[in-house]
């Protein structure tokens, strides 16, 4: 499927031909004004009633809240849930790196040597997503059990720092691998697909190992994928609280389980929401730094 | 040792294949259990019970139905809005267009929760009622996102060529549109409105903020697995899921063997 492969190129494809391009803009706005009018509506104009409600101050009654500039709100939710933050980026990264080791050679192999088989991978790469997210993440619980397979083996080895998986940081980070692959082998395979095979073969033919012909003339050419798959594993991943919910201890929770704790269950609307704004705020930067030095600025 | 060297690549993107499948796997094989137990997490004993009685636990079918029409109204909304869009970027210059990317780019860029908790701290600012229509409102947002760089996608993949040609035979831009540009990029808006709908119908964070005490199927499961998931979730989950690929893969397979048909047509 094609969802996300134009992430991995830009817009360097952009046709507006010569007949197109005359015609009238007004055409072009009135095409936009229902989808954009909703995203404004639905997006825009949330996120700024978020950034009120994170300045609201308490009346005394509780779940009710009155218009204020308490900007003390950001310092008490960075005060008490900063190593959460840490936790969330710390797993969320290992995640994205695992997910990118992993799915480089599925990606490579589509890419280049799935021949015919091609467009069926492709399907069978965004097949999990037809499987509820929930029970999937649910059945690790079964892989992972204490008794299970999985788990003695490593056990034998004594590799298991508290003798399981379940329930410990490595589930979490192991669900947060699992059910983001789809959003890193599909940029990945965009971008490596774009690339002449023949330049391969150009690098062999000079004398270049296979090794050295991939970290010079594949790896940098399979970039622009790379930073769309990193970020788009990396994001929904560091906002994520069901797979630290189902396969996490509660010491592992994450930002994610603190906003919708705030939120559904204490109604601290004003600190959930100071919580939401802060992790938008640390992943735009993260985003626009990381695209800054990848050098790739149309991800869309 | 030679011959590992030369499959190892293909070796791996088979085992990455199958690690994305064995959690499926274990859905699909824990329908066909009778959990010992409230909690249907280990194998116990063969049984069809929960695929005979599909509907055989209370709630289960209803918020199915409830995630199935939430899907078809979210999908239909979204992928017309997001088609339109994708059209005005492609096809016309105008002023806003890096805004109207970066509008596009923004909500794909957004942590769920952050969705979810913003959408709801505005509808309770408005005091607006959550339930089915707070979630479709939502799910339409996020899907138009996903159907703009989908059908963008295609857009820019077709050859000009082939509009050229049909102006050249006189044919007025509404034939054109009908008639030519239309079909071509009808695969990309059904593949667009295919993603929406899985989308939609599996989202729980964004559903869970805005539903109020409604119940989508996420959102029953998400409740069950405290108190243990009946097996009848695992089996409306793997028929879906069935359902699905067969479709996608009956879709592709016509769809090549049309493009051969055509190819060889034009090659005689």
């Amino acid at each position: 499927m094609p969802a996300l492969a134009p992430s991995a190129g830009g817009s360097a494809g952009v046709v507006v031909s010569g007949a197109a391009a005359q015609r009238r803009p007004r055409t072009a706005y009135l095409l936009l004004i229902p989808g954009i009018a909703w995203l404004t509506i639905f997006f825009v104009v949330p996120l700024i009633s978020l950034f009120f409600t994170s300045l609201q101050a308490p009346t005394g009654k509780s779940g009710v809240y009155q218009p204020a500039f308490e900007v003390s709100n950001y310092l008490v939710a960075i005060q008490e849930y900063w190593p959460t933050f840490v936790k969330s980026f710390i797993y969320s990264g290992i995640a994205t790196v695992l997910a990118l080791v992993i799915a480089y050679p599925l990606a490579y192999f589509i890419a280049f040597r799935a021949g015919k088989w091609r467009a069926l991978l492709l399907v069978l790469v965004v097949a999990p997503f037809f499987a509820s997210f929930l029970l999937r993440t649910y059945a690790w619980r079964t892989i992972l059990a204490d008794e299970g397979f999985i788990t003695s083996f490593f056990n034998a080895l004594h590799l298991l720092p508290e003798n399981r998986i379940l329930n410990t940081p490595i589930a979490v980070v192991l669900g947060l691998t699992y059910n983001f692959l789809p959003f890193m082998i599909l940029p990945l395979y965009a971008a490596l697909e774009r690339i002449d095979p023949r330049l391969i073969e150009a690098a062999g033919d000079l004398y270049a190992s296979p090794f050295t012909g991939f970290r010079k003339v594949i790896w940098p050419l399979s970039l622009p994928g790379v930073v769309a798959g990193t970020l788009l594993t990396f994001i929904p991943a560091s906002g994520d609280y069901i797979n630290a919910t189902l396969l996490g201890a509660p010491s592992d929770r994450m930002v994610g389980n603190a906003i919708q704790t705030n939120f559904l269950q204490f109604r601290d609307y004003p600190i959930a929401s100071a919580l939401s704004f802060i992790l938008m705020a640390i992943i735009l930067t993260v985003v626009f730094v990381y695209i800054r030095r990848a050098g790739t600025e149309d991800l869309v | 040792m030679r011959w590992l060297r030369k499959n190892l690549i293909p070796i791996i993107g088979l085992l990455v294949l199958v690690y994305l499948f064995v959690p499926i796997a274990v859905v699909a094989i824990l329908s066909f259990n009778k959990p010992d137990g409230k909690f249907n997490i280990s194998w116990n004993q063969f049984s069809l019970d929960a695929w005979q009685n599909i509907c055989g636990v209370p709630g289960v079918c209803g918020s199915f139905v409830t995630s199935i029409q939430i899907g078809l109204i979210a999908t239909l909304v979204g992928t017309i809005f997001g088609t339109m869009i994708a059209f005005a970027l492609v096809r016309y210059r105008f002023r806003g267009r890096s805004t109207t990317n970066l509008l596009i780019f923004l909500p794909m860029a957004t942590p769920e929760v952050v969705l979810g908790s913003s959408l709801l701290a505005l509808f309770l600012n408005l005091a607006f009622p959550l339930g089915f229509w707070t979630v479709t409102i939502a799910h339409i947002m996020f899907i138009i996102s996903f159907v703009v760089v989908t059908v963008k996608a295609r857009l820019q993949g077709m050859d000009p060529r082939l509009e050229e040609a049909a102006r050249d035979l006189y044919a007025d831009p509404t034939a054109t549109f009908r008639y030519v540009t239309f079909p071509l990029v009808l695969p990309g808006i059904l593949g667009a409105a295919l993603l929406g709908f899985s989308l939609s119908f599996d989202d729980y964070i964004i559903s869970a903020f805005n539903a109020g005490t409604l119940v989508t199927f996420p959102i029953y499961i998400w409740g069950a697995a405290q108190r243990g998931i009946p097996v009848q979730v695992n089996a409306l989950a793997t028929l879906v899921f069935v359902i699905a690929l067969v479709t996608v893969v009956s879709v592709q397979i016509i769809g090549a063997r049309r493009r051969r048909k055509m190819e060889s047509a034009v090659g005689s």
